[in-house]
């Protein structure tokens, strides 16, 4: 009996134990500075979600967090991953947008700390839960025990100084209605949220693609020395952002000229793509969905509405 | 008499089985319902390659599948068939091409993964079946237009909205209806949804009858394709009613 137990509270610790590792090593990329790189993959069962870039910045007041990532379990090991770092305790976790690999490690976080764009916070209550769901659907497990967190601080453009380190944020949208950009003026450094991609096929549920090409104009405008997109690797110049700039224009006017040629929905997913975008990660996915979420309002810009209905 | 040995008449019978029973090619386990439920018992049914079904692979929106069907290869189509069989409902829509030639694309609402067919009828009697499998997360039959939630469509309800285009290969006709298409499985709301469309050139010639179902897409979108012999097309008619007795009667000019 004694040793049935021993086995049962064995068992027991072990299920509490078994989570989902990240093995998240965050990587120093300039002074205070540290990024946590995801793959550059769809969501799957075997990245967890772990397909964006988070990070963070040690300042003399406490560290920023910008993102909490797709999990909980991803938030409580980034809280773990900078406690092995710094002492200093977590003040702001900065949210870029409401898709659901940037906020839904919010749990792992005091809520005091959570700051967003006013338009990101109404977006997370109205698709929140809904993507959550979603994403136990496409990366299972690694979710165990994932909620939604709102927000509490809607942030504003502006400059805020904390602990030396002098961060703009940038109230911008176009990858969704809400797209918050930080630049560090300290370091150099500017965190774009998903209005960048690098070297990955940018993704469109919520884009307004003419809004997204001026918010990457203001960016491309900033003084920065570093820029860490929303997914894909860190780079020291602007050729992420004239990247994701390049295939926006490309695939606008793709579908402006296959509506205006008369082409159905199946056949524009089926197009040839040009080799300098077939080399992006995930292409072959991306492509086909964003024919979805932008082609219905091509083909209303193409079609006539009928001016002569006949009458018996 | 000299009666067979029972294994050779169980044999005979396992054999008669196996053979009449062509393999489903998309191995799905509905197929057995749709075969007794959209056929007559009597009719022949065969898998035919030269019916293509074109989807995505994995569809983003399950309220809108993109779907094309073509059954150009065989000869003498006189009606097609579309189903999804694990839809709630599973018959999609038919069309009979009459002058247009027997392929059409619209969009579907799928509420889970699903095998998405197309049945061309010949002239012979023959159905030929041929389909594509989509995964989707579902969810498409059961949420409630978009149109039910706002005032818009009342104003526009039936608005057509088209083009035609000169190809080399034929022309092009695409057509737009502002309709909600409600199912009838979100909650409170009616099944609201376009029924019979016929499509017309300018001498009253028909091109293709369409018989929509419940999981056509709100605002039902159709491209059609006619031979090369069509020619002066300068506008088409597209005159139809839904479950409500609404009329469809719009003029789409080139």
């Amino acid at each position: 009996m004694k040793r049935l137990l021993a086995l049962l509270a064995l068992i027991a610790v072990h299920a509490t134990a078994a989570g989902f590792d990240y093995a998240l090593a965050p990587r120093q990329i300039a002074p205070d500075t540290w990024v946590l790189e995801g793959a550059q993959e769809d969501f799957s069962f075997a990245n967890g979600g772990r397909i964006v870039n988070t990070a963070f910045v040690v300042t003399d007041a406490g560290v920023v967090v910008i993102d909490s990532g797709p999990s909980r379990q991803y938030g409580e090991q980034t809280v773990a991953a900078i406690a092995r770092i710094t002492d200093q305790p977590i003040v702001k976790v900065w949210i870029t947008h409401h898709h659901p690999d940037h906020f839904l490690g919010n749990q792992a976080f005091a809520p005091k700390t959570l700051g967003a764009l006013a338009r990101t916070l109404t977006d997370i209550e109205t698709d929140g839960k809904a993507f959550n769901e979603n994403m136990f659907r496409l990366v299972g497990d690694a979710m165990r025990d994932t909620e939604v967190v709102v927000p509490t601080e809607a942030l504003v453009a502006g400059i805020i100084e904390i602990g030396g380190h002098r961060f703009e944020l940038l109230a911008l949208d176009g990858h969704t209605a809400g797209d918050l950009a930080v630049l560090d003026h300290t370091t150099g450094v500017l965190f774009a949220g998903d209005l960048v991609f690098h070297d990955r096929t940018p993704t469109t549920p919520h884009a307004t693609i003419a809004r997204w090409l001026d918010s990457l104009d203001v960016l491309e405008a900033r003084p920065f020395k570093h820029i860490v997109p929303g997914h894909g690797p860190v780079a020291a110049d602007a050729g992420p952002i004239r990247q994701t700039r390049d295939y926006l224009k490309w695939l606008d006017g793709l579908l402006t000229q296959s509506a205006a040629a008369g082409l159905d929905m199946t056949e524009v997913m089926r197009l040839p793509l040009p080799k300098i975008f077939r080399q992006l990660a995930v292409i072959d996915a991306e492509f086909p969905r964003s024919v979805s979420h932008l082609y219905p309002a091509a083909e209303e810009g193409a079609l006539h509405v009928s001016s002569h209905p006949v009458t018996h | 008499m000299p009666a067979l040995p029972r294994f050779a008449v169980i044999g005979l019978a396992l054999w008669a089985t196996l053979a009449l029973a062509e393999p489903d090619p998309l191995d799905s386990a509905r197929w057995g319902d749709m075969r007794a439920q959209l056929f007559a018992a009597e009719a022949t049914v065969v898998f035919d390659p030269r019916v293509s079904v074109t989807g995505p692979l994995t569809a983003e929106d399950s309220m809108n599948v993109p779907i094309a069907v073509d059954a150009t290869a065989l000869p003498e189509v006189v009606e097609v068939l579309v189903f999804a069989d694990f839809n709630p409902i599973t018959k999609v829509l038919a069309f009979r091409p009459k002058t247009a030639r027997p392929e059409l694309a619209f969009r579907i609402k799928l509420q889970q993964s699903s095998p998405v067919r197309a049945a061309a009828r010949t002239a012979d009697g023959v159905w030929h079946v041929g389909g594509t499998w989509v995964i989707t997360t579902g969810g498409g039959c059961t949420v409630p237009s978009t149109g039910s939630a706002s005032p818009e469509w009342q104003r526009r309800l039936n608005e057509v909205s088209g083009r035609i285009w000169s190809r080399p290969e034929g022309n092009r006709v695409r057509l737009r209806i502002i309709h909600p298409m409600d199912t009838g499985l979100a909650a409170s709301i009616p099944a609201f949804y376009i029924e019979q469309l016929a499509i017309t050139d300018g001498q009253q010639r028909v091109l293709m009858e369409i018989d929509a179902f419940e999981p056509v897409s709100e605002n039902p979108l159709f491209t059609l394709d006619l031979p090369p012999t069509v020619t002066d097309l300068a506008s088409v008619q597209i005159t139809g009613r839904d479950n409500n007795g609404n009329k469809v009667n719009a003029q789409v000019e080139r």
